[in-house]
């Protein structure tokens, strides 16, 4: 069985990447359960220019099938990532991939020229999308929400980087496909989809919000219909490699994202339940493959029979 | 400590009060590991979506060939879990976080609201085990709340109880009838740890008694969690230091250093 895909020119041993915010800042909490060498890449937990202590508890709460957070990206910032965590990073056997927040292009360019050549990572995931922090200078909350802001923000992190530059999008839009199009426009090498879907916990005994921050932001298999919609929208239009991201828990859910148009995939909700879900989901997907004669899951990615919208 | 993923055999599941259970696993792996103030992450299901968290919850009891959870049946995931039956298999994830830190030299005063006993249960048997004095302040909403009062009395502790409506002991909160013990008796303050666990509001309520009687101690925190090993930073509880983590910094912190 041949796991390995190319994309945004980097092979990865495995289609099956951890999303980010979900794996802890470098996996550590997940060694006792995991393989890393396994893992097609690790994409690290959103690092910000400045540290960020997060978001007002409560921070998580559980929904029909689904996790609602608003965690708010709490980290020590660049300069404590790069020094610390970033060194370590890279010892891991596995593919790489920080994932990095700003509020401006100057945020951008400043957090990217701070990564040292010598500790490169495979790839910068740019999340435009987080929703339970506010972008700047846009007129919608997030960058990934305006096609405008988020080529001059992926233009200013492709200039910059010298790794491979992936647009993390919202879902939060009309159309999802303009988003993409700005992002490869700008030169990005692939965009990750979906981030979470903006949702509302109401607490009827208290009458209020669960949440702190009162929205947040919803994941796991609720998503996953909408997840692959956006997935199938932006491959079906726009000639870039994605990664599908949305309430994967099992191997067949890969499947269903490499059909849809996903080069690669993220588990994210999954990890939180049970640490060990990325060994579990990636025997089950190379079973699917078994099962239906498919010797290298590249060959998955669009293969989508049929069908018409209306 | 080792986390692990254990499929643990349920030896009883059994309803010791109104709206509370007690569930008893055989797992010789956290029988092992666990200490008092630790808890593991439950999982209902090993398909289904929906729930879809594991649920956290404090060990009860740590005996020779497993441990003990004591729940009450607050939600959809407590009300499934009540209706495992003896025989089934139960995947648990633990044990996480960090326990009480005995404190081997002083006077023990435990303080448990509600299902907040359920871990101080584990911790008193620690405590005799070291030969601490102790006594068990209980605090529910009514006797029917009141569970486990004569096993900690048999295991040497001194217990006293409130509840609201009064109908077992003191009526008024348990914070009260601590108050009434210090106004009482002499203490030689410096000597005695605190150790509690229960709603917040009394959890609250015993830090201000700790701290206007400047007696050391240590909570047992409760927050909406999803991983239990912290990796998700869902479960944030503010303290001095800024936000902590509960399952991985706490559940256990010292008294003096929430934000309440």
């Amino acid at each position: 069985m041949d796991l390995k895909i190319k994309l945004a020119g980097i092979t990865f041993e495995n289609p099956i990447w951890v999303a980010s915010g979900t794996f802890g800042t470098k996996g550590q909490e997940f060694e006792d359960f995991i393989d890393f060498a396994q893992v097609g890449a690790i994409v690290t937990k959103t690092v910000t220019l400045l540290p960020r202590e997060g978001n007002p508890p409560p921070r998580v709460v559980e929904t029909r099938s689904g996790l609602l957070n608003s965690i708010g990206l709490p980290n020590k910032g660049i300069n404590s990532f790069v020094s610390k965590e970033l060194p370590e990073l890279k010892k891991m056997p596995t593919k790489i991939i920080v994932s990095i927040a700003g509020t401006s292009l100057k945020d951008i360019e400043k957090m990217i020229k701070k990564i040292p050549e010598n500790i490169m990572p495979d790839a910068i995931e740019l999340n435009l999308s987080c929703p339970n922090v506010t972008h700047g200078k846009t007129k919608y909350k997030l960058t990934a929400q305006d096609p405008q802001a988020t080529e001059k923000m992926v233009k200013i992190a492709v200039g910059t980087a010298k790794c491979p530059i992936i647009a993390k999008l919202t879902p939060n839009v009309t159309d999802i496909t303009e988003i993409a199009k700005a992002a490869k426009k700008a030169g990005a090498q692939a965009v990750s989809l979906v981030n979470t879907y903006a949702g509302i916990a109401i607490d009827v005994e208290e009458m209020k919000p669960v949440l702190g921050n009162v929205v947040g932001g919803l994941s796991g298999p609720a998503i996953k219909p909408l997840a692959l919609k956006a997935v199938r929208d932006v491959y079906n239009s726009v000639d870039i490699p994605i990664v599908g991201i949305g309430g994967i828990v099992g191997g067949v859910d890969v499947a269903e994202f490499m059909l849809c148009g996903a080069g690669a995939v993220q588990v994210g909700t999954a990890n939180l339940i049970d640490p060990d879900a990325h060994k579990r989901i990636s025997k089950e997907f190379e079973k699917y493959l078994i099962l239906k004669g498919i010797k290298k899951a590249s060959g998955l990615t669009g293969k989508l029979k049929g069908g018409r919208t209306a | 400590m080792k986390k692990k993923i254990v499929n643990a055999k349920i030896v009883s599941n059994k309803r010791i009060a109104e709206d509370h259970y007690e569930m008893d696993l055989k797992t010789a792996a956290l029988a092992k590991n666990s200490l008092p103030g630790q808890f593991v992450n439950v999982k209902l299901d090993e398909k289904a979506t929906d729930p879809l968290l594991r649920i956290p919850l404090g060990i009860h009891k740590i005996k020779k060939e497993g441990i003990s959870l004591l729940y009450k049946v607050v939600g959809e995931g407590t009300d499934l879990l009540r209706n495992k039956k003896k025989g089934d298999q139960i995947s648990l994830l633990g044990p996480l976080g960090k326990g009480f830190d005995i404190k081997k030299e002083n006077e023990a005063f435990v303080i448990a609201g509600g299902h907040g006993i359920a871990p101080l249960y584990a911790l008193t048997k620690e405590l005799k085990k070291n030969k601490i004095d102790t006594i068990f302040f209980i605090g529910a909403g009514k006797e029917k709340h009141i569970f486990c009062a004569d096993k900690i009395r048999k295991m040497g502790a001194k217990v006293y109880i409130a509840t609201e409506d009064g109908s077992l002991g003191f009526k008024g909160y348990v914070t009260d009838v601590l108050e009434k013990y210090l106004e009482r008796n002499k203490l030689q303050v410096p000597r005695v740890t605190i150790y509690a666990c229960g709603p917040k509001p009394m959890l609250k309520a015993v830090a201000q008694i700790a701290e206007t009687k400047k007696i050391e101690g240590q909570v047992s925190m409760d927050e909406y969690m999803a991983c239990g090993i912290g990796a998700c930073m869902g479960c944030a509880i503010k303290t001095k230091d800024g936000y902590k983590l509960c399952c991985k910094d706490g559940p256990v912190f010292d008294i003096k250093e929430i934000v309440w």
